[in-house]
């Protein structure tokens, strides 16, 4: 049903490169993603894998040089935002699409106080009185959920704890009311108390404002509470990508599988954890074939030489590796479950 | 019984005539060849705690016994003989190991200073370790920066294990790491365990790995050890109102289930550890707390064998209990 109206943001055939010298390293190498209105999108991967490369682009937050997009073009509203210039993409940063990032201490100004840094925001982009701006951030801090809004306004951030300041960066990114929220690893600088706190809270502005939200994270327990949809990153490359229940109950690809063996389960068992061997490839040159193939306990002769095309295992639900193909061997798939 | 920790405290000034408690008052022990983890948020003194105990800081009050030795009073000499029955494992690959230096003289270093394996036995030594952690010989002669943070911390554990310790306290070993290689490391930690006969005292914040690994479990709260119990009768049965809070906000990769876990939520934030408190340290955020817990800190009491408590209220708490098993049994 999501999938037939017009995606709020596109993303296709996306590359990234950062040239160094020791060579072109290709961190984003053909990715595609759509995310609808409302709907939370969770990217998921090692670090390396170019979930944060890709996120960063899409508003442009990448040094220049280093960074040269060599292909694929991200679409907001049918808007090709790779062709904006810095200041069109000033309008767009903050207004329509907003960020934040894993450590809320090193995202905040520590030398401006934390009210002012959050009307900056909305003076910046809407025409409107001080006043108005005043209380509408502070507003928006009671609805992130800090007491007292009016003397978090004139406090600092060192003034501030772990879970608040995030709450504050939240504040300030949603104040504009955004249409899509970048998370980049938002929780994972934060203990699991406050981490269960931040997810329920922006689950709960999604209710409230519609905002679309694209989290970046590596915690499978995070996106099994937070996503709508799941994109699995593996060097460069979406190797599966759909539903959240199609991704930890019915997975396709060896790497989601090895993701979801190498975490205990709470199921109190004394069985040993199944870690993927080895360690992901080097982009400066990346593999011809899948990206997978030297870790994979599936590879097949295929593999090495050709990279597999994005697959449909079902509705919404894409799959890049060779055993989709007809002519593969049939593999048991240990995580194939009933739904609920 | 290889450690006993009795009433350890560890204070620091933080100028204005104030104190930080950052490990308040703490009793435990870990059996010989037994894996006991310490979980808590950060800032709970659980660092603290492992420094203390290998001698990295000089503990305020308290005793340290080993192998029946209190180890808080040692004379230099003695505190260096003692290096070699406990090794530590640290958080950051990337910091811990020196830039200057080869992987074999890194982990070399503590069979020199202990003038073990002397001559041709030092070389052969250092490449049965690197194979016994899973590397090559021929990495022998490369330097830490050549590697990925998992094979770096697999040579911080070849260097812990050089000197055939018997006790390592593994600080945050695997949060520096991916998750496909936390998984290789928590497996290694496990055969050399197993192994070797180790003992270890793996401090970490993701309770999952925590409860995968350990046998035993403390959970410490603003300096103070608040439940300390068998790692499975810790999850199945908790008792001590943070412990049933911290629990119920691990999510879990089942996106069914996590959602529909019960949750206990708290509120506000921990206070600082500067802070004079009278009673309990849960105090500001328990929903149990009543007038008793705001006077005096609750004793640790065994309420069940082998399950200890720092709590009054773990009658209340036996209702939460039975309601957490039905919808936990996932």
């Amino acid at each position: 049903m999501m999938s037939e109206k017009q995606p709020l943001l596109k993303i296709d055939e996306l590359r990234i490169s950062f040239n160094t010298y020791a060579g072109k390293v290709q961190a984003v190498r053909g990715v595609s993603l759509t995310l609808h209105a409302g709907e939370v999108l969770a990217m998921v991967g090692e670090s390396g894998c170019g979930k944060s490369v890709t996120a960063q682009s899409i508003l442009q937050l990448n040094p220049v040089p280093p960074t040269v997009v060599e292909g694929g073009s991200i679409t907001l509203e049918g808007k090709d935002l790779l062709k904006y210039s810095d200041a069109e993409m000033r309008k767009i940063r903050g207004h329509e699409i907003s960020m934040i990032f894993q450590d809320p201490m090193t995202s905040l100004n520590p030398t401006t106080r934390v009210g002012k840094q959050i009307t900056e925001a909305i003076l910046k982009h809407q025409k409107v009185s001080r006043k108005e701006a005043y209380s509408r951030a502070v507003d928006m801090l009671r609805m992130v959920g800090l007491s007292n809004p009016e003397q978090r306004m004139r406090q600092y951030p060192h003034e501030f704890s772990g879970g608040m300041r995030q709450r504050a960066m939240i504040a300030m990114a949603l104040v504009c009311n955004p249409k899509i929220l970048i998370a980049d690893e938002p929780t994972t600088a934060l203990d699991v108390t406050i981490q269960s706190q931040i997810v329920d809270l922006l689950l709960d502005l999604r209710q409230k404002l519609g905002t679309a939200i694209l989290i970046i994270t590596h915690d499978m327990g995070v996106v099994a509470d937070i996503a709508d949809r799941v994109a699995v990153m593996y060097a460069g490359v979406v190797v599966e990508q759909g539903s959240v229940r199609d991704l930890f109950y019915h997975p396709r690809h060896p790497y989601t599988w090895g993701l979801l063996d190498s975490i205990p389960k709470l199921d109190h068992s004394d069985e040993p954890l199944i870690p993927i061997q080895g360690t992901p490839p080097d982009l400066l040159n990346p593999p011809k074939g899948c990206p997978f193939a030297a870790r994979c306990d599936y590879c097949m002769a295929v593999c090495h030489d050709h990279l597999p095309e994005e697959t449909e295992a079902g509705e919404g639900h894409t799959v890049r590796c060779w055993l989709q193909h007809e002519f593969a061997p049939h593999v048991n798939n240990r995580f194939e479950r009933e739904d609920k | 019984m290889l450690l006993e920790v009795k009433n350890l405290k560890k204070y620091f000034p933080v100028g204005h005539k104030q104190i930080l408690r950052a490990v308040d008052d703490v009793s435990f022990f870990v059996e010989e060849g037994e894996t006991v983890g310490l979980v808590g948020e950060s800032g709970c003194g659980k660092t603290t705690l492992g420094r203390t105990l290998i001698g990295l800081y000089k503990p305020t009050d308290g005793q340290v016994l080993f192998q029946g030795k209190d180890i808080t009073r040692l004379n230099r000499k003695e505190a260096f003989a003692l290096t070699k029955d406990m090794q530590m494992i640290f958080q950051d690959p990337y910091a811990s190991l020196n830039p200057r230096m080869t992987v074999a003289d890194i982990i070399a270093e503590g069979l020199d200073l202990h003038k073990m394996y002397r001559g041709a036995a030092r070389q052969k030594r250092i490449y049965e370790l690197l194979q016994l952690v899973g590397m090559l010989p021929e990495q022998a002669n490369r330097f830490p920066h050549e590697f990925s943070g998992g094979q770096r911390q697999r040579v911080g554990i070849a260097r812990a294990l050089a000197v055939e310790p018997k006790l390592i306290i593994c600080d945050e070993p695997i949060s520096a790491l991916d998750v496909s290689i936390q998984a290789q490391v928590i497996n290694l930690l496990h055969d050399l365990q197993k192994e070797l006969h180790l003992t270890y005292l793996f401090i970490a914040h993701d309770l999952a790995m925590v409860e995968h690994i350990s046998n035993r479990i403390g959970v410490m709260y603003l300096g103070s050890m608040m439940e300390f119990a068998p790692s499975h009768e810790l999850m199945q049965h908790p008792m001590h109102p943070y412990t049933c809070a911290l629990l119920s906000a691990v999510p879990f990769a089942d996106p069914d289930a996590s959602r529909a876990r019960p949750r206990i939520k708290l509120q506000g934030d921990v206070p600082s550890p500067v802070s004079i408190m009278q009673g309990c340290k849960f105090q500001t955020r328990c929903p149990y707390c009543t007038e008793a817990c705001k006077k005096t800190m609750p004793p640790m009491r065994e309420v069940t064998p082998g399950h200890f408590v720092a709590c009054y209220h773990d009658e209340a708490l036996q209702v939460t209990q039975t309601e957490r098993k039905d919808t936990h049994a996932c």
